[in-house]
């Protein structure tokens, strides 16, 4: 029985998923985005450039070049007016999404790890590195939309340095000024970025660092996923944990399938370990787990190497993979994922 | 004035003084009373006291008859027979105290030397008989609970992380979480022979648990304790750590501790019921270098099936047997062999058992007289000397069979479970050394005389195994010239072949030979018949193969020993094939039905977890699990049903099978409804949290999402520009 539901679910991706491969990153992916409408899909890398590419045929669309180092992070505001990126050069840059201009650049002391904008595109929030000396920290920049977008305020509006362990990723949740973390021990914690007081946390949400945090369509409950192997659903209300899946690989990416109950998890084993350890595949599929049973349901594989990065379109017909072998990889789900109730018939919430 | 007592002695200070009073110091427990001294008159005192502290000085107590004060008796002018000594010190006190006591003074006089302190306080003793308060009985738990499961399931331990889980197991709708305790802080788990108790090792030492509550039942204090195990009888427990045992000071005494005679050693002999330690031992022998290597052999001590006798090697020496619960040597003497490596008790079969328990209820009843212990052991080549197979009998000690070998570079004892068979698989080499070959010298251990028969090889043989209450074994052999240096990748090839007993000609004759696997590990289901061939260890095989050899022979027919001689061999039939990824443990459950293979992060870290199969090789249940290091059966001790009760059982199979097949069918019907209804109370939650969570966000984000909430309803547009032509014309234009 549970073998029947797993291949509904995997035949649902499959079979008509147009993969495409395309030469656009020579280096491993870090992030991939899409945009509010889901019609642009913007892709960083380790090779110093930003993508932008039309996520129906594959066709790129344009390049964001001037970065430095490897971009750690890139995120797109609502009105796909301006794109934001942080990378290993020590510069967060605003980008014209449109004409790929460079409109702002900030300075740090060291990289920038992650961004992302607040959902009303007021604000963004950047995470940079603990190295040579300087803190990790966490800052929070207003974003002035009136005009060209070139007169930017160089100051950020918030700083603070979260005690304890370093914070890998982040997001603004409706809270205002309350920005939600994951750390490098495992924490998920709340922060008030005005004070830069910690709020609430959960030391023990994950055994290890969090590597990705996605907010649901609606931004009132998110997903962390962790090299500890399992990835969880919480409330960013009270930090609870509200799903747990478990899986045998550490994960990269965990991101929340709207309108169905799936959540999609990637990861793989670590490239510098694949070669020593196990001579069989590295397991570098995409999971789709139930979101609600807990229940793995499907895997699509395509990788050569571990998946970094996960998104899922806006609207629910697709995702986008990046991963460590350089490839991005967009696939549609076919009739099929939509119309299949793996458990029968259920009125499941978003 | 008025209201103000003038006599001072009408205070009552007695307050006062209880709180101020100094408590002297009696300063007497420098003194001791020696009794038994001579009854003298003052003439001969000088002499006397002259010739005391002569006896004292000559032991190592100096006192100067000055010291001495002796009570006199006014009434006869004579002594009384006791003599007060003060020394410098408490300390030189208790010297002479240990020294004098019961010294012979003389002839007559013996003396007795006690504490002056002592004395008054014994003085003191209240006589009164106080009758001593009688702890209320409660009784036990059965220690033997989990055996009265209506649904006749196994029990088995999981060891993860940190966490130990007990499961039971039985058809997919009964296996349940049985226990899941809360013990802290310990190297591993461990069963004990019969079931009853499970102990954990800890760093204070070894703790048994048992009992449907699953109460701590015994401790043994062996600080650092590395390794356990259990008499086949569970009624000692040996444990061994290696740090050498250290008793400090005021540590707590008693049987139950070790006392300071037991330090520097580190192994240790304990009674389960009592907790008491019976002895200890040192594992290191006189004449290593502490620097030679050696690998220390696991158990230890190694337990007579009846748990009367544990024996241990001093290799190159003797063996020494010990006898329980006494643990004197046995015959005050150890058995001498010279050049001695190994040996073997051997095991009892169920016949034996039952041939010992008539011997117990009727002693007078001479006819039954139960098998002696046996031990076999056996010594290499020494210059002229060949090498030896010896099988003693125990406790007479008189050598029931002996076998010369030559040519042998090493020798293992394989006991038959039954103890009907011996093998002695014999490693030899060709006379130039270059090469290993193999030999298996079997001993029928139930005829007269002990007929020896020899099956020779080619090959090196790295696994043997019998087939438990059966006449087969199973063996590995290979042929690989990789055999020996193993190397990442690199797998060993080897054949598995299995021998039966041919009961006409009284000899093992093959009975079907499997060519090129990779296998290297047999396990025998516990009641035979059913084999699993395993590839362990390995990074890139993970074979399981499971083997039928009786399949198309009635398992009723078997058991009466019909085996009919035309198809020799022809019921070996495999059953199925399986592969669980990095596969370090195979073990099957004590009933015979399931098997169990577990990969341990105790060996590597990839994919660690357990899977259960059943005897025809189909998987029931996969747990991957992180840092998951220990998966054991539960054993069970020996069926109470008598032979006649099993034989009625079996025959009457089909009746009971229909008893149960319609549990099944129930079972199944209201197993989906739990699952249906399960689910839907997950979906209930989850719709609940969400709705709440929804509204919470609306109150106090207030209109703004509702507006979140209408951008929703977009879907996206693509537009596509297309370009059609709809005519082409050409015209040609005159000027």
């Amino acid at each position: 029985m549970s073998l029947t539901r797993k291949e509904q679910a995997r035949k649902g991706t499959r079979d008509q998923s147009k993969v495409s491969r395309r030469p656009g990153h020579e280096r491993s992916l870090t992030q991939i985005k899409f945009n509010t409408e889901g019609d642009l899909l913007f892709t960083c890398s380790k090779d110093n450039v930003i993508n932008v590419w039309f996520s129906h045929n594959g066709e790129r669309l344009g390049t964001y070049e001037g970065n430095n180092g490897t971009v750690w992070t890139v995120d797109v505001d609502s009105e796909s007016r301006f794109m934001v990126s942080g990378a290993a050069d020590n510069t967060l840059r605003l980008w014209d999404v449109a004409t790929g201009k460079c409109l702002y650049t900030w300075e740090f002391p060291t990289a920038v790890k992650r961004v992302a904008f607040k959902e009303d595109d007021s604000q963004i929030v950047c995470i940079t590195e603990q190295r040579m000396g300087h803190q990790c920290a966490i800052r929070v920049f207003d974003i002035d939309r009136e005009g060209d977008g070139t007169k930017q305020s160089k100051d950020p509006r918030y700083i603070f340095n979260p005690v304890g362990s370093k914070a890998t990723v982040c997001a603004f949740t409706l809270v205002p000024n309350v920005i939600i973390t994951g750390h490098e021990s495992g924490k998920v914690a709340l922060f008030n970025v005005e004070t830069g007081e910690e709020i609430e946390n959960n030391e023990r949400a994950h055994g290890e660092v969090v590597t990705d945090l996605q907010l649901s369509r609606d931004r009132t409950y998110c997903i962390t996923s962790s090299k500890d192997k399992s990835a969880r659903i919480h409330d960013p209300k009270t930090l609870m944990v509200i799903k747990t899946f478990t899986t045998e690989t550490p994960l990269n990416s965990a991101a929340l399938a709207p309108n169905k109950p799936y959540v999609l998890l990637g990861g793989g084993q670590e490239a510098m370990s694949v070669t020593t350890t196990s001579l069989r595949q590295g397991k570098f599929e995409t999971r789709f787990w139930h979101k609600v049973f807990e229940e793995e349901v499907g895997r699509v594989k395509g990788h050569f190497g571990p998946i970094n990065t996960i998104a899922i379109h806006p609207a629910g017909t697709g995702y986008a993979s990046g991963g460590e072998d350089g490839f991005v990889r967009v696939h549609h789900f076919d009739e099929s994922y939509f119309k299949a109730e793996p458990y029968g018939p259920m009125q499941i919430e978003d | 004035m008025p209201g103000i007592t003038d006599n001072v002695d009408d205070i009552d200070c007695s307050d006062i003084e209880a709180k101020y009073r100094v408590e002297y110091d009696d300063g007497f427990d420098n003194t001791i009373v020696v009794d038994g001294i001579p009854v003298i008159d003052k003439s001969k005192l000088d002499k006397l006291l002259a010739k005391i502290s002569k006896e004292f000085s000559r032991k190592g107590c100096p006192i100067r008859p000055d010291d001495i004060s002796v009570p006199w008796d006014d009434n006869t002018g004579k002594g009384k027979g006791y003599i007060f000594i003060d020394f410098r010190s408490m300390d030189e006190a208790n010297m002479a105290l240990a020294t004098m006591h019961n010294h012979p003074f003389d002839a007559r006089h013996q003396f007795k030397v006690n504490k002056f302190t002592d004395i008054e306080r014994y003085a003191e003793l209240d006589e009164t008989y106080v009758e001593p308060e009688i702890e209320e009985y409660t009784p036990r738990e059965h220690l033997r609970a989990w055996l009265a499961d209506p649904q006749g399931r196994d029990q088995y331990v999981t060891y993860r992380g940190e966490d130990v889980e007990i499961y039971w197991h039985g058809k997919p709708s009964q296996c349940e979480l049985a226990y899941k305790p809360d013990w802290k802080d310990f190297l591993y788990v461990a069963w004990s022979p019969l079931g009853t108790y499970i102990s954990t090792l800890h760093r204070q030492g070894v703790r048994l648990w048992g009992g449907s509550s699953w109460k701590p039942q015994q401790r043994f204090a062996h600080p650092l304790v590395k390794l356990i195990d259990f008499s086949p009888c569970e009624q000692y427990i040996v444990t061994w750590s290696n740090e050498p045992i250290v008793v400090p000071e005021g540590a707590t005494q008693g049987p139950q501790y070790f006392s300071p005679d037991d330090e520097g050693n580190n192994l240790a002999v304990w009674d389960i019921k009592s907790g008491y330690l019976l002895r200890t031992f040192s594992t290191v022998t006189e004449g290593d270098s502490p620097n030679g290597k050696k690998q220390m052999q696991w158990p230890a001590l190694k337990w007579s099936p009846d748990d009367k006798f544990v024996a241990r090697v001093t290799p190159g020496q003797m063996i020494s047997v010990h006898e329980l619960p006494s643990m004197f040597l046995h015959g005050k003497k150890s058995l001498k062999i010279e050049g001695v490596a190994d040996f073997e008790w051997c095991p009892r079969g169920d016949k034996d058992k039952e041939d010992a328990d008539k011997e117990a209820s009727a002693t007078m009843n001479g006819k039954t007289k139960a098998r002696e212990n046996m031990l076999v052991y056996w010594t290499p080549e020494v210059a002229n000397q060949p090498a030896r197979v010896t099988l003693l009998s125990f406790p007479s000690r008189t050598i029931l069979r002996q076998k010369n070998l030559f040519n042998v570079t090493e020798c293992k004892l394989f006991w038959q479970n039954q103890g009907d068979f011996l093998c002695v698989k014999v490693d030899r080499h060709t006379k130039t050394k270059k090469s290993i070959f193999c030999n298996l010298e079997i001993f029928r251990v139930r005829e007269k005389d002990y007929p020896v028969e020899v099956v020779e090889l080619k090959d090196t043989v790295t696994d043997f195994s019998w087939e438990p209450k059966g006449e087969r074994f199973a063996i590995v052999s290979s042929n690989d010239p990789n055999l020996g240096n193993p190397g990442p990748g690199i797998t060993t090839k080897t054949d598995v072949s299995f021998y039966q007993l041919e009961r006409g000609k009284n000899d093992f004759k093959l009975l079907r030979t499997l060519p090129n696997r990779t296998s290297n590990a047999i396990r025998w289901s516990p009641r035979g018949r059913h084999v699993v061939l395993a590839t362990v260890g390995s990074s890139s095989k993970s074979e399981l193969e499971f083997w039928d050899l009786d399949f198309n022979i009635e398992d009723v027919a078997r058991r009466e020993g019909q085996t009919s001689k035309e198809d020799w061999g022809s019921g070996i039939q495999l059953l199925g094939t399986a592969d669980h990824y990095g596969v370090t443990d195979v073990e099957w459950d004590p009933s015979g039905r399931y098997l169990a293979t577990s990969a341990s992060a105790w060996t590597h870290t990839l994919e660690n977890g357990y899977a259960i199969w059943d005897f025809k090789g189909q998987e029931l249940m996969k747990q991957i699990q992180d840092r998951f290091k220990q998966f054991i059966w539960r054993p069970r001790p020996r069926t109470l049903l008598t032979k006649e009760h099993q034989r009625q059982v079996r025959k009457n199979l089909r009746e009971y099978s229909r008893v149960f097949d319609d549990e099944d069918a129930k079972e199944h019907l209201t197993v989906n409804a739990e699952l249906i209804a399960h689910r839907k109370r997950l979906v209930d939650e989850w719709n609940a949290w969400r709705a709440r969570s929804k509204k919470e966000f609306a109150e106090s984000r207030g209109q703004k999402y509702s507006v979140d909430q209408g951008g929703d309803g977009d879907k996206e547009e693509i537009e596509v520009w297309v370009e059609e032509v709809i005519e082409q014309i050409e015209e040609e234009i005159a000027d």
